[in-house]
Parts: structure tokens; sequence; C-alpha cells
């Protein structure tokens, strides 16, 4: 094997004019990047303060940094593939090649739900949890940085196959016999298993730290049923987080075998069995789903409840809806697949839990409703994320039961009627969430406010912009058109293909206000400067520290006795107290580690997909290396002394004092 | 009671008290394995009657070493580790057991 | 009177605010878990592929049933002597620890070459993973475990040298302890490995 193993020049798509422009255009941005930071002397500040940073604000703003990276990317395919078929109408081919197509429909799945969607939650609750439950950091803060750099590590090897070789062909699920070596001899589903794999590991241990967390690192007094309830949605989300992905971890290995090394488990040939792969995905891809969407859940309760002034309605039973939505997506994976042809049976059961777990998402509704009940709603942006999600997920939810009928999925599997029901769960669902939470937080991480405005144009490109777009698929399944199709030729289809084109470009507006959005906040951020920490008057701790919060969180430990503890401090009169004096805080130190491991680790998945054996070796090599100097350096934390928690909380509470009158 | 109040200078019975514990799950692992593969080594009972025997004795087993060398009990402190450990079984029984139904399932109309 | 051996660790320092190797086992353990579901899968996939042999050898045509018990029989004393050396680590015995370790080691090194004996003379013989999916699933079902039993080898010979540099600091018994987790669970695994592949593979 040669030194590159199959990497040669020939592995750069020269031919294909579209990813040379996209690469050229991403080179530029990059180098205007580094250009800027090294104009601003900002390299420094970038490796201490954030690239070897081990705070959970400074990692969840990174995250949800990269979400938002992710989110243009994904969204070009989106747009691309929906401009694809408003042009390849009535015969005519467009002006995506088959093969190129199908790789930007794998990488639009691919990155949409593991490298947009999982980060933007795992940022939100990165930074907002540890807040809320009165933590100083996480359990394990440096394996929190480490989590981060191997997602963006699994995120760096699926854009390199943007210019080095090619994506996966198969669908974002992958499936066997197509992703075998013997139809898929090229280095996509490798580039798609290593992604995945990374990412997926960094993800387990995520959801590992976060759960020893809660359990472990809650404020004096708190009790589990005094959690806030989005870190309890999160929690839900963590459990299922270390439940479901070791089984991708297994299928993906199981893959690997198959491709690398001839083994038999998803072949056509040697007695393989290509349904236990997809068996397995969706054990794991079901409770994935749920994983996205809780969180949100969350982030839609508080919202609701803050902007109501309200106590939420139902805490328990939304707690334990919560509980009970995880453990029965554990069970109702075959949906994915009716159409295998398991027996009746299977079919039944799969469908009847399908359908009860409408139940507890409608006990939340619900719970959101009477809230909202006789409440005093203001319409925020998140309010109007909030809103625009109930009516839009409950449309999702009921196209869902109506796909759980095993008859009713035999007619509309695979048709454009499920890629509109599973966006409009996902969109309407998580997405929306996420940008509630990213505007209820942003304050809090940043130090000011949004500009409404923009955000409110946003929100209605985003509302109508969905509408516009998956509506019309669900007629378009409706008449019978699949997924996944590179060019049509059925004059009924093309005005509907059409609309659904039109819609993508409103988005392409909601998500340019965005940007725009954030960049006026940004310039004008002294107008909206948020001194208390307190800007919408809400219920818990994250909203008792200043804006962005200190290093150390909290400079003494909340005492607990309220779920919505902060209302309670303020009606109390407890809340901005000055204390006389400080204890020290014990805090850990940043460290390189985290980012030296993952490079080693990104690095042993590119010389997989590529087969170069002695980069391989040398990168998981060189991760264990580092791994054991962190392991055996005792230079991991510190002290932060009273007298400079005096002088920072001072300065805070004179700005809260000032800002309060 | 516990070991840890009385480090470094542990006394002489608390080490007793935990070797005995270890002996006792050890002894009862040694019989727990005989069993089974005397039962398919020997072909002494009929196949189904083997069958759970060693079915038994392997849940038992694992009970055993899940209470003597894994320490797993209703106390205190130990109450989350068991309690992450009967979830994680809760969704073991519902993967494994709903995917060999599924794939038994489809491989009978496949006949 | 008996005594949890993993629990104490979670009373000791209770005056420091950070409770970190509670913290550690606690997060540890949850590893652990994550493990067990990535173990069943590969056990669902075995139970799904165990009879496509595809022509090839089942399992009733290779394995040894006396060699799986001499393996067994290595990794369930290795269990406890680990045990004993957890015990003499805590009770601040570190020769005595020492020497165990060095049993428990020398005990898994048997388990890891028989393994690899097996798995050797198995493909010399023209059975390998390769030939058919029971196979597949087996030598990966199999494999992993003895991946994992690996990796706890090459863990706990940096314990031993950690202990022999700087003794039974805190921070090396929280260590051991996470690695007795580990050790034993391994053990439970291969409980599930016996049971499921060799003595129902041969009934």
């Amino acid at each position: 094997m040669s030194f590159l193993g199959k990497l040669t020049l020939e592995s750069v798509p020269y031919q294909e004019p579209i990813i040379m422009v996209t690469l050229a255009v991403v080179a530029i941005i990059g180098i205007m990047l580094v250009g800027l930071i090294t104009k601003y002397k900002k390299w420094g500040v970038l490796w201490n303060d954030w690239i070897t940073s081990v705070d959970h604000k400074r990692l969840g703003i990174m995250y949800i940094v990269l979400a938002f990276v992710m989110l243009v990317r994904g969204f070009s395919d989106a747009i691309m593939m929906r401009t694809q078929q408003a042009l390849a109408v009535n015969g005519a081919a467009g002006y995506l090649p088959p093969e190129h197509y199908d790789q930007i429909f794998t990488a639009h799945g691919v990155i949409m739900i593991i490298f947009m969607a999982m980060p933007f939650m795992i940022g939100l609750m990165n930074l907002v949890v540890p807040l809320q439950i009165g933590a100083r950091d996480v359990a394990f803060p440096f394996l929190n940085n480490l989590s981060f750099w191997l997602t963006t590590g699994g995120a760096i090897l699926i854009n390199i196959s943007l210019g080095l070789g090619e994506f996966a062909k198969t669908g974002w699920v992958a499936y066997p016999p197509l992703s075998e070596l013997s139809f898929s001899p090229g280095v996509g589903v490798d580039y798609y298993i290593w992604a995945l794999q990374i990412s997926g590991i960094g993800t387990t241990l995520t959801g590992v730290n976060f759960i020893a967390t809660v359990l472990k690192m809650r404020a004096p007094g708190m009790k589990l049923m005094q959690m806030p309830i989005f870190t309890w949605t999160c929690t839900w989300a963590n459990i299922l987080i270390v439940a479901s992905f070791p089984i991708l971890t297994a299928v993906l290995g199981m893959l690997t075998l198959d491709r690398y090394m001839g083994f038999h488990f998803f072949t056509n040939d040697g007695g393989g069995n290509a349904m236990m792969y997809i068996n397995l995905f969706w054990a794991w891809g079901h409770p994935e789903v749920y994983i996205l969407v809780l969180p949100a859940f969350g982030i839609f309760s508080e919202v609701i409840s803050t902007f109501t002034s309200k106590r939420l309605f139902g805490y328990k039973s939304m707690v334990w809806a919560s509980g009970a939505i995880s453990v029965l997506g554990f069970i109702v994976w075959l949906h994915h697949f009716f159409t295998m042809g398991s027996s009746a049976n299977v079919n039944a059961f799969f469908g009847v839990m399908t359908m009860v777990i409408a139940v507890p998402t409608g006990v939340k509704l619900f719970n959101w409703l009477f809230t909202i009940y006789r409440g005093r709603l203001k319409f925020t942006v998140p309010v109007l994320w909030t809103l625009g999600f109930m009516t839009t997920f409950t449309i999702g939810g009921m196209t869902g039961v109506l796909l759980a009928l095993p008859g009713a999925d035999y007619v509309l599997h695979n048709s454009l009627f499920l890629i509109a029901h599973f966006h409009n769960t996902i969109i309407g669902g998580a997405v929306f969430g996420y940008f509630a939470g990213f505007a209820y937080w942003f304050p809090k991480a940043m130090g000011f406010k949004l500009n409404e405005r923009l955000g409110k144009a946003a929100f209605w490109c985003w509302q109508i912009g969905f509408y516009v777009t998956f509506m019309p698929l669900y007629v378009l399944g409706f008449l019978g058109m699949t997924r996944r199709i590179n060019h049509t030729d059925n004059p009924d289809w093309n005005i509907w293909i059409y609309l659904a084109a039109v819609g993508a470009f409103i988005i392409f507006v909601g998500i340019i206000l965005q940007f725009v959005q954030l960049y006026v906040s940004f310039r004008d951020r002294e107008q909206n400067l948020d001194t208390t920490g307190d800007p919408w008057n809400g219920h818990t701790l994250e909203w008792s520290t200043s804006s962005p919060p200190q290093f150390y969180n909290f400079a003494k430990d909340p005492q607990v006795s309220d779920i919505d503890c902060f209302t309670d401090m303020k009606e109390k009169g407890e809340a901005y107290q000055r204390y006389e004096s400080y204890q020290p805080i014990h805090m850990p130190k940043n460290t390189a580690s985290g980012i030296l491991m993952a490079l080693g680790i990104t690095a042993a998945g590119f010389a997989a997909i590529w087969h170069i054996l002695w980069l391989a070796i040398a990168g998981m090599l060189g991760a264990f290396v580092v791994f054991l100097f962190r392991a055996y350096s005792n230079d991991h934390d510190y002290y932060v002394q009273p007298d400079e928690i005096a002088r920072i909380e001072n300065a805070h509470l004179d700005k809260v004092a000032r800002g309060r009158i | 009671m516990n070991l840890a109040h009385t480090t470094p200078g542990n006394t002489s019975e608390s080490l007793i008290a935990s070797v005995k514990s270890y002996l006792v799950g050890f002894l009862l692992s040694v019989i727990l394995t005989g069993i089974p593969f005397w039962a398919v080594m020997t072909h002494h009972f009929d196949k189904p009657i083997t069958l759970g025997i060693v079915l038994v004795t392997a849940i038992v087993q694992i009970v055993v070493h899940l209470k003597y060398f894994l320490h797993l009990d209703f106390s205190k402190e130990g109450r989350l580790n068991t309690f992450s450990f009967l979830f994680t079984t809760l969704i073991i029984v519902m993967v494994v057991g709903l995917s060999v139904w599924i794939i038994y399932a489809a491989n009978d109309l496949m006949m | 009177m008996s005594t949890a051996i993993s629990r104490d660790l979670y009373v000791e320092q209770a005056d420091e605010h950070h409770d970190t190797s509670g913290n550690t086992l606690l997060g540890f353990w949850l590893y652990l878990m994550t493990d067990c579901i990535l173990f069943a899968s590969v056990f669902a996939t075995y139970a799904v592929l165990f009879m496509n042999t595809d022509g090839g050898v089942s399992g009733k045509d290779i394995f040894e049933l006396n060699f799986v018990l001499i393996e067994t029989a290595a990794l369930l004393v290795s269990s406890i002597t680990f045990g004993l050396a957890l015990i003499y680590a805590k009770h601040q015995k570190r020769s005595a620890a020492l020497v165990w370790l060095m049993v428990t080691f020398v005990l898994g090194c048997v388990f890891i070459s028989m393994e690899v004996y097996e798995f050797h003379h198995l493909i010399e013989a023209g059975h390998g993973p390769q030939r058919s999916a029971f196979l597949s699933s087996f030598f990966a079902l199999v494999g992993l475990h003895g991946l994992h039993v690996t990796a706890g080898l090459i863990w706990m010979a940096i314990m031993m040298f950690e202990v022999g540099k700087t003794g039974l600091t805190k921070r090396s018994i929280t260590r051991l302890s996470c690695l007795s987790l580990f050790w034993h669970f391994l053990d439970i695994v291969w409980v599930c490995v016996f049971t499921v592949v060799y003595l129902l593979g041969v009934l």
C-alpha cells in the first residue's frame, strides 16, 4: 500500500464546477477569518479563552457557533435539492448530476441531524443546565471539552469530504447492502462511518457527563423534583443518549468490519442480514429524535412560564410525561420500517406503541395551554417561536399518528409525505425550540439582548417559509412522489414542486435575517445591555447570575427550596445579596489535552477513510499519549481568592443597583 | 462498618469482613459456573431442562456478581448505581428482545 | 456487616465541596452502562445471525467446552484476586495490593492468550470471520470482550506502575476502584458470553 493509501491528486473533484466554486468561497472566507484574527491579535484569546476552555458556558457558545456554521452548510444542500427538483421537471436533467445529487441529500440529512441539531441542543444544555442547578461547572469539565472537539472532529471530516473524494450516496441512513463495499466501493460511506462514529462517541461522553452533573452537582437543597424543567428534559435526553448511542456505535462498527475486513453482518452473501442493520440503526435513530425534541419541549416550558409570569402548569406531569416519552421512545422504532415485512403482530405492536407515545406529548401541549390560560403573555421572539411550534408541531404529530398505522404506512412509506412529516416535527419541534432558546438565553450568554424586530421578521420568514415548503410535500406524497428523486416527469407534480422551492427561499431569507439580527444586535449592543442579569424577570437560577455569568457562576452556593428558585428568592428579598466575606472557589484549569486528543482521533478517522495505516496508528497513539500526560499531570485546578471574588461580585451588584433604578 | 472512617490505619476486622464477602461471592460463582457446564457437557438432563438450568444459573450468577463484586445495593450512596443498572437492563431487554422478535418474525415469512 | 467497597469513596472528604472521587466513580459506572448497551447490541446481532452458517461450520462443530471452562476459570479467579488487591489497596497495604494485581494481570494474560489461540486455530482451519455471518458475529462478540480485557490489562499495568512509584494515593485508589468496576463488569459479560455463545451453542 502506498504512503497515502487510496489518497491521490485525482481524489479532488476538479471536474465539478459547483464544488470547486464552493471550495473557493470557503477558502476565501477562511483566509479572511485568519487575516482578521491576526490583524486584531486575537490568536491568544482564541486559544487560551476558547479552544482550551473547560468552562461550560464557553463550550456551549462554541457548540452553537458550530451549529450555525453547519446550518449554513446543511441549508445550502437543502436549497440545492429544492432548486434541482424545480428545474428538473418534465424530464429535464436539471443542473445536478445524480451522483452529486445523491451525495447532497445524504449530507443534508447527516449534517442537519448530527452536526446542526445535536450541537445546538448540546450547546444550549451546556450553557444553561449547570447554571439552572446552581453548579459551578459540569462534573467532568475536561471531558466536556473533549466531547466538543470530538463532535467538531466529526463535522470537519464530513466537510473534508466535499473537496477530497466524495460523500456517501446512500441516504443519511446508509442502509446496506447499498452501503456495503460491493455497491459503494468509494470513500463516501467511510466518511459517513467515521464522522458519525467520532462525533457519536463525543455525544455519549456528553450524556454521561451531564447525568453525573445533575445527579451530583445540584445546589444544596435542590431535590430532583425541584430541578427546572429544561434541566429535567435535558436529563431525559441524556439518559436517552447514554442508552441509545452505543447502539449506533455498535452498528457502525459492524458495518466497518463488513467494509474493511470482509465480515458478513449485513452483506447479501455469506448469510448476512441487512435487516439487522436497519433494525439496530433505528433502535438508535428513534430515541435520537426524542433526544432532539425533549430539550426543545423544556425550552418552550421555560419560555411560556417566564413570559406569562406564571408558574408552569403541571410541572410534575411534565417531568413524568418526558420520562414516559423516553421509555416509550425505545419501543416504537420499527415504525420506520413497517414495510420490511415482519409479521402482522410485530407491525401491530409497534403501531400501537407509536400511537400511545402521542399521549404524553399531548399532555405537554395541554400543560402549555393551561400555563398561557389567564396569563399575560408577552409576544416576544421566544414566545413567537413557541406559538409557532405549538401549531406546527401539532400538525406534524397528527401526520405522525397517521403514519403509525401500518396500513397507511405501506402506501406512504418513503414518499414525500414522510419527508413533510418529519420536517414538520423536527423543524417545527426541535429547531423552533432551539431558536426560542437562542433568543431567550442569548442575553445571559453574551450580556446584551437580540434585536426584537429582526428576530420577529426572521421568525415569520421561517414560519411562512416552512408551510410553503412542506405542505406541498404532503400533497406530493399523496400524489405518489417518492423521496430522493433527481428529476421528474409528471406535469401534475410541477406546481407543488415549484411552491416548495419558493418556500425554501423564504426560509433562506429567514436565515439571512437571523445573521443580520446578530450583526445589528452586536453593533447596537450598548443600547441593549443586560445589566441586571435578569432581563425577562426569570424564574430559575441562571437569571440570578450576571450576564454573562462570572466564570465561577455562583460566588456562594445558592440555597434552593422551590422549583422557581429565583422567583422565590426575589419574593423573599434574598436576591442580589451582598456578602461580607467569601470562601475560596475551586476551579478547573483550561487544558489543550481535549483538542489534542480529538485531533489525534480525527486524524486516525481520516486515515481510516483513506486506508493510511501509519497515520491511523500515529493518531490513536498520539491521543493515548496525550491522555496519559493529562492523567498524570497534577496541574488541573486552582483556587479563586476571596478578595477577587468580592471585587467581581461588588462590581456586578453595583451595576445591578444602577440598572434597577 | 465503613472502611473510609478508619483509613489509613484500617482495622484488620474490616479487612477480614471484606475478604469474606468476596470469598462468598467467589464460591457461589464457582458453583453457578460448574452446574451449567456440567449439565451441558454430561447431557445428564433432557435438552429443555438443560436449557432452563443454563439460563437460570446465568441470571443468578449475574446477580451474585452484582451483589458481591460490584456491591450494588439500595443504600443511599449505592442507589444511583443500582437504579442506573436496572434502567439499563430494562433497555437491554426491550432492545434485544424486540430485535430478536422482529427479525425472527421476518425470517419466518421469508421461509 | 457486609462492607460495600465502592461506597466508601462517596463518604470520604465530606468537608470538601468537590467530592471528585464520588463523581468519578458514578461517571465511570454510567460509562459502563453505555458499554452494557454496546455489548447488548452485538449480542442481539449474534442471536439473529448465529444460525446463518452459509454451509460452513456451526457452533456445535467448533466449540471446545473444556477449553472454555479453563478460560472461564482464569477470568473468575482473576475477579477475586482483583477484589483482594483493591481491599489491600484501601487498607494501604501496598506490597500485598501489588502482588494481587500482578496475579490478576497474569490470569488476564492467560485468558487473552487462550482466546488468541482459539481465534488463530479457527482461522487456520478456514473458519475465519469472513466465512459466514455466524462466524462474523462470533468473532465480533467474543473479540469485543477480548478487546475490553486487553484494555483492562493495559490499564492494570499502568496502575501497577503508578502504585509502585507514587504509592496508594487517594487518586490511585479511585482509579483502582474504577478499574475494579471495569474488571468485574467484564466478568459479567463473560458469563453472558459463555452462556449464550458456548453453552447454548453446543446444546
